[in-house]
Parts: C-alpha cells; structure tokens; sequence
C-alpha cells in the first residue's frame, strides 16, 4: 500500500464576514478577554455557520470556509478537487500552500511541496526573463544552485531561448505565462498543488502543460492535487476526485464518480415561486443591474417543466425588470452541458431588429429539442451591444433533463453515446 | 504506521517558534529580493544611480540653507557640508529601513497571497538593499571628508571610535527593521497607522541630534532627556564623534542602544510571527 503523505485532520478555517475595520478592536479586546483571562472559548468560533451564500451576510458574523476537512493523500496519488464558487476549494489551496493558516485542525505533510496558485509570482516586468526565472525560482523555495542546473531546460519548455535577455515587459501575455509554468514544472517538489492554471495560455500550451503533469504524476511518481473546474481536464489527469461543497468535504472517491456528483450536486433545488424559478440567488456575480427576475421552461401544454423528452417542444421564458435604463441591449439565451460545453445559444444581436422600449421577457421557443439525452443547463446574459460589459449575466439559472426516446421507432434510443446532437436528416442505402 | 512527517501545518505555533533554519535556506530568494530592488528602482530614470548620491546632496544643501544659514543652528564648529551630510547619510539608512519594512505586509500582499516563503525575508532583504545605498551614500561622504583632512582642516579629528561604525550601523539597522515590522504587523489590521508612518518618522527625526548637536541642548534639561532617551542618539551622535571628532559619545549610551534595539527586534519578530499566519484573511 502506498505511504499517506498528506494528512488533513479536522481542518476548519473561520472568516469574518463584512466590513474589518470599525468595532474590530473591541470584538478583539473581548475575545482575548475571553479567551485569555476567563479562560472560555473563542466567542466568535461558535457563529461560524455553514457557508451558504444564498442566505444575505450578517455583518460581522463569522462564517465556516472549510468545516471539519478530514482527508488523507496517497504517495502518487491524482487528486482532483471539484466544487462550486465558493465552496471552499480556494482556502483549502491556500491553507496547504501555508499562505494562511487554519482556524482549527491540523495538515500533516511528507516532503517538499509546491504550490502553484498563480504562475510567475514575484515577476518583475523591468527585470529580463532570466532574471526572472531566478527570482520566480527562489520565491517557489528552489536554491541557485538547482536553477542553475535546470535553466536551460526551463527556457526551453517555455520556448523563450531568443528573449531570455529582454525584459519581461517586452513579453507578450502567452510568454509571461510559458515562462512562469516552466519555471514551476521544473520544481521537481514530492508534492505539486495546481490552481486552474491551465486557464491561461493558448490551446497548443495547455496541452504541453497537462502533458507535464501527467508526466510529473505517472512518470515520476509524485502527488498532485489539482483544483479546477475545468471537468475534463480532471477528468483525464486524476485518479480520484472530492468534492467540496458549502466548506465541506461531501464526496471522495474515483475521479469520475466524483464528476458526476458534483454534476449532480450542482443543480440545486429549483425555487418554484407561483410557477416560475426565482433567479434571485442564482447569480455567482454581481454586475451593474439585476435584470434577470424569474424564468420558466414550458413543455407544448404551456405548463412548467423540468424534463423534455427528445424531439419535443420546449419555451423558455425570462421575465426582465429594472431594464428602463438599458433600452438598447442585447440578450443572450444559451444552453449549456452542466460541465460548461456551450451546446447553443441565441442572442438579439444575431437579429437585426431595431429594440425601442424596455422589454418585459425573453423568449427562446425551441420547437423541437435535438440535444443528446443528459443534463443541461441555462445561461443567461444582458450585455452592451454585442460584446464587452455584461448588465447582468446568470451562468447557471435553471436545469432540465432531456430524455431518450425512440424517435425512429426501431426499438433502439437515441443516446448520449450516439452523439451531442440528433441530426435532422438520416443515413439512407442505395 | 508510524511517520514522521516533514511539514505540520496548526493553527497556532509558539511565540518563539522562529524558524532561522528555514531563513537561512531560504537565504538566495534574500539575495534575488536585493537584486531586485537594487536593479529596478532606477529604471526608466536618466540619471540612474546618479539618484543614490544626489538625495544626500540635495538634502544637505537644504539643512545648510535652513538650518545652517537661515536658522544659525551651531554645528559645533564643523564644516557645515560634513555635518550635516553626516547627520543626512546616518539617518537616511534608519529612514529607508524603517520605511520599507514598515510596507512589509501591505505592498507584498500580492506575492503573500500566492506563495509561502518565510515572511521575514522581505523585510530582511529591504535591510540589506538599503544597506547597499547606505554603502554608496557614505562612500561619497568619505570621499568629502578626505577632501576636507587632506585640506588639513583643523576641526575634523578622526579618533578610534571609527573602530565602532560597523556596531553602529548593524544597530541602526536593527532599530529600522525592529520598528519596521512591528509597525507593519500592527497596519494590517488598523490601516489607519500608515497615516501616521511619513509624520512619525519625519518627527523622529527632530528628536533625534541630526541637523542639531546634542551639545546645543542644556545640559540636564527635561529636552536632553528626551533626546537621550532616543536610542538613534547615540547612533548618529557617536558617528559625528567617530568621525568629526565634534559629538557625544558613551558606552553607556551605545549600551542602551543595543539593548534597545535587541528588545525591539524580539518583540517584533515574535509580533510580525503572530500577523503573517493570518495576514491574508485581513488586509
């Protein structure tokens, strides 16, 4: 059996929500009063509720991130952490890179890590590329020395050879990016902690860069945990997967089963307010206008519903408020996989027609639904013609399920197996 | 299965729990962090490190003008330029370390954010940069000096307490990086100290025998108590001494200097050990 070289006990780590400023010396005086002289408990541990952000802050209150983590890391072992925004994935990273430390609870640690929660961190754009893999080098806890060995290498696997005597600022993004994941793909740490960094560079890069880590796991042995959303992307690197949800550990098992969790986890119960999905809390993000109100999906009977079978009539209706101000805008209606695959969209600005007034609703009619059976969700966005600033946008506002049916009548269903999308037309003989 | 593990991350670690081992391996990202400062901070200017010796001068030009012209302060009969400059070069590298490292947690908070690295590097290394300035500014008040014993000007007299500069500096030293990170450590979470940084020090500067001799001071009066009181007299008073032959000097003094500065240093590293386990969650 393998050695555990991670040990994660009891982790709690306890936020302090709203304003830090204005009555912090008191609640500071109290609690050390508390906690030092009476000898009780932290007074203000206790609050620490579970992280549910649809429930509005209570200023001052003090909120769990992570509550009670208990967790365990195999020498050698792919991890992949999954959760939504805000689940507690971030705290967790930063609590095992030692950026902050835990409320309660303790991490035991077998070797040297690193940890990647940003690429070129210390990057100085006066400096030149050399300059900067030695400092970006240093600050990862590499010695000279071992920079001096790998230098050629990292320059290499960035492809920067040509400018290695340019300051960085002369870089284009992509580069900057190249040279920071060179940099920290040649730590060679037992331990590697990876933060979504695969976000960034072009499509060639992120191959190259998923490409080292799987050598850096299957090769050479070494553990890696790695947060993302990006399900795919865990789905071929990880061996195993948990799943965090409202700062809690809710699921831990084979990378898949715990995509397929989360998948399921993720769509929340829809809050049905007289027939329609209250979108009030289904924002992650606030932008200039709540715009979006409620929604519902309607089968051909004109009555709610959640699951269509395949080829049937399908109408999404948005009711809009709070538009006066934003006559000229343009709305978008996607559906997506719940992983976050666009499967389509449709958007006012594809149509040419002149917008006068403030518009009440959005409607997309679909008069016969073509998507392969599964889970699918809606986005919605408001935007400022076309492009550029988003008024409102809601990337996750209801889900339904299509089911499979036989629509040929041949005793066999059309499947997720057999493709994303039913084609209109079909293979004949001659 | 017994382990034993290399890491152990808690929620709370001793008081003293300082870890000089962890520093010292760490002691290249020091010397990257000063090469940093050293390259980059007079990039995109024309003159350069030109800057290094025109901040003394210009400062010194000034105290001759206000001080020494306008106002009369006595400088014991020393040249002006020397008195001064050694007063400006002294009390700049106090000024540059306690300025630097007291921004410690709030301009790094970005770099803090993302990696681990043993926090008291950074304002170590802003130390040994300003010691790298402080080198270069009092190379140039070297070369006016020798100008001026050269000229066989009667008032400079050198003595043996010039064996002392280098206790003198690694006290003024301590006393910038002491007050530093304590003063950062407290900003974190009450920002409305950083206020009170540029005034404190400006402040700290008049109570300190800079553009003034503390012999203009009446002996025994509540003032020269006050001024003794300050452990950056010595300092600068025993440099002027060392040097121009013209100053205060005792063990006493350069004593409670050292203790002071020794106390300073623990309180603060010990303060500065508290924030930066939770630093991130404030500022």
């Amino acid at each position: 059996m393998a050695k555990t070289i991670i040990e994660i006990e009891n982790l709690s780590k306890i936020y302090r929500l709203g304003e830090v400023g204005t009555g912090t010396l008191s609640h500071d005086l109290e609690r050390w009063w508390k906690m030092n002289v009476l000898g009780q408990e932290d007074p203000y541990a206790k609050v620490g509720t579970i992280n549910d952000r649809t429930q509005k802050a209570v200023k001052g209150e003090h909120v769990a991130a992570l509550r009670d983590i208990n967790l365990e890391v195999k020498e050698g072992e792919v991890l992949g952490i999954i959760g939504k925004n805000g689940a507690g994935k971030s705290t967790l990273l930063k609590i095992l890179s030692r950026v902050t430390s835990p409320t309660t609870g303790t991490v035991k640690v077998k070797g040297r890590m690193a940890s990647l929660l940003e690429v070129g961190t210390g990057f100085h754009p006066e400096m030149t590329g050399r300059e900067n893999i030695y400092m970006n080098g240093t600050i990862m806890g590499m010695r000279k020395w071992e920079i001096d060995k790998k230098l050629d290498e990292i320059v290499e696997f960035a492809g920067v050879a040509k400018y290695l005597d340019t300051p960085v600022k002369r870089y284009s993004s992509g580069m900057t990016v190249r040279l920071g994941f060179a940099i920290a793909a040649h730590l060679e740490p037992e331990i590697l902690i990876v933060d979504e960094v695969l976000a960034v560079g072009d499509a060639e890069f992120q191959k190259k860069a998923v490409g080292k880590m799987q050598d850096v796991s299957h090769e050479q042995g070494r553990t890696v945990l790695f947060v993302s959303h990006n399900m795919s992307a865990v789905k071929s690197l990880c061996q195993r997967g948990a799943v965090l949800s409202n700062g809690q550990l809710i699921y831990i098992n084979t990378a898949n089963s715990a995509i397929d969790q989360y998948i399921n986890s993720s769509d929340k119960i829809m809050n049905y307010v007289d027939g329609f999905i209250d979108l009030k809390y289904a924002r992650e993000k606030l932008y200039f206008a709540k715009v979006f109100k409620r929604l519902r999906i309607l089968d051909k009977t004109n009555s709610p519903c959640e699951i269509f079978p395949l080829l049937s009539y399908m109408r999404i209706e948005v009711e809009l408020e709070n538009t006066e101000n934003y006559i000229d805008a343009d709305y978008c209606v996607a559906i997506l996989t719940m992983d976050g695959q666009w499967m389509t969209s449709s958007a006012t600005w594809m149509y040419s027609k002149e917008k006068k007034k403030a518009y009440d609703r959005v409607i997309l009619e679909i008069p016969s639904v073509k998507f392969s059976p599964g889970r699918y969700r809606i986005y919605l966005s408001m935007t400022y013609h076309c492009a550029g600033a988003y008024i409102d946008r809601i990337e996750s506002a209801a889900n339904f399920y299509i089911e499979s049916c036989d629509p040929f009548k041949s005793g066999r269903e059309f499947t997720s197996d057999c493709g994303f999308v039913i084609p209109e037309g079909e293979v004949c003989l001659l | 299965m017994m382990t034993d593990y290399d890491l152990i991350i808690r929620p709370k670690r001793h008081a003293f729990d300082i870890d000089l081992k962890e520093i010292w391996n760490y002691r290249d990202l020091l010397s990257m962090f000063v090469k940093r400062d050293v390259i980059t901070i007079y990039k995109q200017t024309v003159l350069g490190p030109v800057w290094f010796f025109l901040q003394p001068i210009m400062t010194t030009v000034v105290y001759i003008v206000i001080f020494g012209n306008i106002a009369k302060i006595s400088t014991d009969g020393v040249p002006m330029i020397l008195f001064y400059l050694a007063g400006v070069v002294m009390w700049n590298y106090f000024s540059e370390a306690f300025n630097t490292t007291a921004k410690t947690f709030n301009e790094n908070a970005n770099i803090f954010g993302k990696v681990y690295f043993p926090r008291l590097i950074m304002p170590l290394s802003k130390v040994v940069s300003g010691l790298i300035k402080f080198g270069i500014q009092i190379t140039f008040f070297l070369l006016v000096y020798a100008y001026f014993l050269i000229s066989g000007n009667q008032t400079v007299q050198p003595n043996y307490t010039l064996l002392l500069l280098p206790v003198y500096i690694l006290i003024m030293a301590g006393l910038g990086l002491g007050s530093g990170i304590i003063f950062t450590s407290l900003t974190t979470k009450y920002r409305d100290l950083t206020f009170l940084l540029t005034f404190g020090i400006q402040l700290l500067m008049y109570a300190t025998p800079v553009i003034y001799p503390l012999s203009t001071i009446a002996e025994g009066s509540r003032m020269r108590m006050l001024i003794l009181a300050n452990p950056l007299t010595p300092l600068v008073e025993g440099f002027k001494y060392a040097f121009l032959g013209q100053g205060y000097f005792s063990w006493a003094g350069l004593l409670y200097s050292a203790l002071f500065t020794g106390i300073l240093l623990m309180t603060g590293v010990v303060i500065f050990h508290r924030t930066e386990r939770n630093f991130i969650d404030t500022v």
